[in-house]
């Protein structure tokens, strides 16, 4: 079999033959020689693991290059980015790259994650994988963020002085752990060093790492799944080369031709100089931390910083691990039903998010300087138990009285929360102005 | 258990152990060699008593710290940093009060929270009055939770 597959691949590689088995040979060690039929059909995953992957490598080359000039030092971190963006050659261009595949590269982590939700991917054989997926998406998320201090300007500096601060709010161990990141009870020129150390060695290594096992377990698994996993009729097995490879070509041509263009028309922001004594107003977290700013707005900071996000991401990694009535592998939404169900979700979150944000506004708060536990209680504590009740006779409701599945249950919770971090991120971001107070996005 | 067994248990734990006392030297190195906080008992001389009448808050941004006269002659100086997350706030005379600029905390004159999110009152640096000059011990930051009147130097 092996010599006919290969005879057949040759065609489409009309090189020497030693380039041919190059390339035939890298492509090989990501995938199998032949894939299922069924698991090609783009709307299965819209090729977007991929695309991270890919944004991975554009993010270590530009990275490489950047670091050719850019010095962690206090002194000297912002000039030479201003020198990277005035006096080298396609500097600005390279720090666009870097900057806008740096921002895609956490919405198509995400969008990736939510794929593999929403087409339940996530169970045997699959479920070590989405832990490891999980983790892949933190760090990730910590990559983007401690690119984000290297700037050394308002922006950067601000929105690392708040995010370090949440960890203070970690009981027993918070002070510990702001001090060891921080290297110091403020952001300075240890901060600097470190978070360079995390962006450019700890993050990128463990992320390789991680990455590499994370494509063993795709192969591993049998390949991506599909409707109905080994019982899917269609039980065609074609060639990687073509079928396979010319797609994700296609889809990989789009992605840098999209974000050359961004590059292209879009500048990477870069605002004055940090000045420790002077926070603008508003100083933001970056915009994927906003929605944790905008619960911070309603809730006491170790609820809103540490309990809820962390009770978020326990429940990501616990999810496969749990018992579902029905496995329905590589179905969107589980069936008819569990897709309106979302829909519907959806619909509440988005009206409902808001008036909850807004009736805060209205409400004076209730504890007035109420300090320490009393303010943990009453501003943490009360309302997040209120929700959790909610939640928890809601669930009630659709299982015992609409007879919806576990499968369909789940994935609405996860629907509403996620919608819900959504909504509290876009308020942070167009309609938070001044004083943090609301208002229309074009007074921002 | 098979002397195998036991063998391969015995290399298992020193593994584990090998592993923490890597984590633990590779800890101990990072949080020493950073922490260069400095401890110092020196006082900085900010301002001479005449030139900060009673009921006036004065930015010192260099030192991070606003030099307040309370109303009734006593001195503090309140540390810039909100208690709530970090940000710097900015005094504002026409209200009377400290706002922070990124969740809207508010302080007054004391260092008191007005209104959350913060939850505490404003960190403070010791104050000496001596031969008329205000002097401010910049090397430590105290914490506190609310205003007392021990917290104030008169001169
Ligand atoms: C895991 C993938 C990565 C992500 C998500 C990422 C993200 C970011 C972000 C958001 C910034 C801030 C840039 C700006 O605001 O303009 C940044 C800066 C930077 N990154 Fe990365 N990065 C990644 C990998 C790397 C790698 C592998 C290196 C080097 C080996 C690197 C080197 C740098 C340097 C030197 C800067 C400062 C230059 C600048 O601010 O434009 N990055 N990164
Ligand atoms: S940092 Fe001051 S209110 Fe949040």
């Amino acid at each position: 079999m092996p010599n006919k597959q290969i005879k057949e691949e040759n065609n489409y590689f009309p090189e020497s033959v030693r380039t041919r088995n190059v390339f035939r040979n890298l492509i090989l060690h990501l995938h199998p020689v032949k894939v299922r039929r069924a698991s090609l059909k783009f709307t299965h995953t819209f090729g977007l693991g991929g695309m991270v992957a890919l944004l991975f490598v554009l993010q270590v080359f530009t990275g490489l290059i950047l670091r050719f000039v850019y010095l962690p030092v206090v002194d000297h971190a912002y000039e030479s980015i201003l020198q990277i963006n005035q006096s080298v050659f396609f500097g600005q261009f390279i720090r666009n790259i870097h900057h806008w595949s740096g921002m895609l590269m956490v919405i198509l982590t995400f969008l990736h994650l939510l794929r593999v939700f929403y087409t339940e991917a996530f169970h045997s054989p699959r479920r070590s994988n989405w832990v490891i997926g999980v983790v892949l998406f933190i760090l990730v998320i910590f990559s983007n963020f401690s690119g984000y201090l290297l700037p050394w300007d308002q922006l950067s500096f601000w929105a690392v002085t708040v995010m370090t601060s949440m960890l203070e709010y970690i009981p027993w161990a918070g002070g510990w752990l702001a001090q060891l990141i921080r290297g110091g009870s403020d952001v300075g020129p240890v901060t600097l060093l470190n978070f360079f150390t995390f962006h450019t060695a700890l993050l990128p290594m463990s992320v390789v790492i991680l990455m590499a096992f994370h494509f063993w377990k795709v192969r591993k698994a049998g390949g991506v799944v599909i409707p109905g996993g080994k019982a899917n009729p269609d039980k065609e097995y074609i060639n990687t080369v073509p079928h396979l490879v010319l797609k994700e070509l296609v889809v990989a041509l789009v992605l840098v031709g999209t974000i050359l263009l961004m590059s292209v028309f879009f500048n990477a922001p870069l605002l004055e100089k940090a000045n420790p004594a002077l926070s603008p107003n508003p100083a933001k977290a970056p915009w994927y931390f906003l929605g944790i700013q905008e619960l911070l707005m309603h809730f006491h900071p170790f609820f809103a910083a540490i309990l809820i996000p962390l009770l978020f991401v326990g429940m990501l990694f616990w999810l496969p691990y749990s018992r579902f009535d029905k496995m329905s592998l590589g179905i969107w939404f589980v069936s008819e039903k569990g897709r309106k169900l979302c829909l519907r979700v959806l619909l509440f979150t988005i009206v409902v998010v808001p008036i909850l944000v807004l009736s805060n506004e209205f409400i004076p708060d209730m504890i007035g300087s109420a300090s320490g536990w009393k303010a943990m209680v009453l501003e943490g504590l009360v309302p997040f138990l209120i929700i959790l009740v909610v939640l928890w006779v809601w669930v009630i409701i659709l299982y015992k009285k609409k007879k919806y599945s576990k499968n369909e249950i789940v994935q609405a919770v996860f629907t509403f929360l996620v919608i819900s971090y959504l909504t509290l991120m876009i308020i942070g971001i167009w309609f938070r102005g001044e004083g943090m107070a609301l208002m229309w996005p074009w007074k921002v | 258990m098979t002397r195998r067994g036991f063998f391969y248990r015995i290399w298992k734990w020193l593994a584990v152990i090998a592993g923490l006392e890597i984590a633990g030297i590779s800890i101990a190195f990072i949080f020493t060699g950073k922490r260069k906080e400095q401890k110092s008992d020196q006082l900085k001389v900010l301002a001479r008593i005449e030139d900060i009448p009673p009921g006036t808050v004065f930015p010192y941004r260099i030192g991070q710290l606003y030099l307040v006269r309370l109303k009734n002659g006593g001195f503090m100086a309140l540390s810039l940093k909100c208690t709530h997350l970090g940000c710097s706030i900015r005094w504002y005379d026409d209200s009377q009060k400290f706002i922070c600029p990124c969740h809207a905390s508010e302080f007054d004159m004391r260092g008191n929270v007005n209104k959350p999110p913060a939850p505490r009152a404003l960190d403070i640096y010791k104050v000496v009055v001596e031969d008329g000059l205000i002097k401010v011990d910049l090397g430590k930051r105290i914490k506190r939770t609310k205003f007392e009147k021990s917290q104030v130097t008169f001169a």
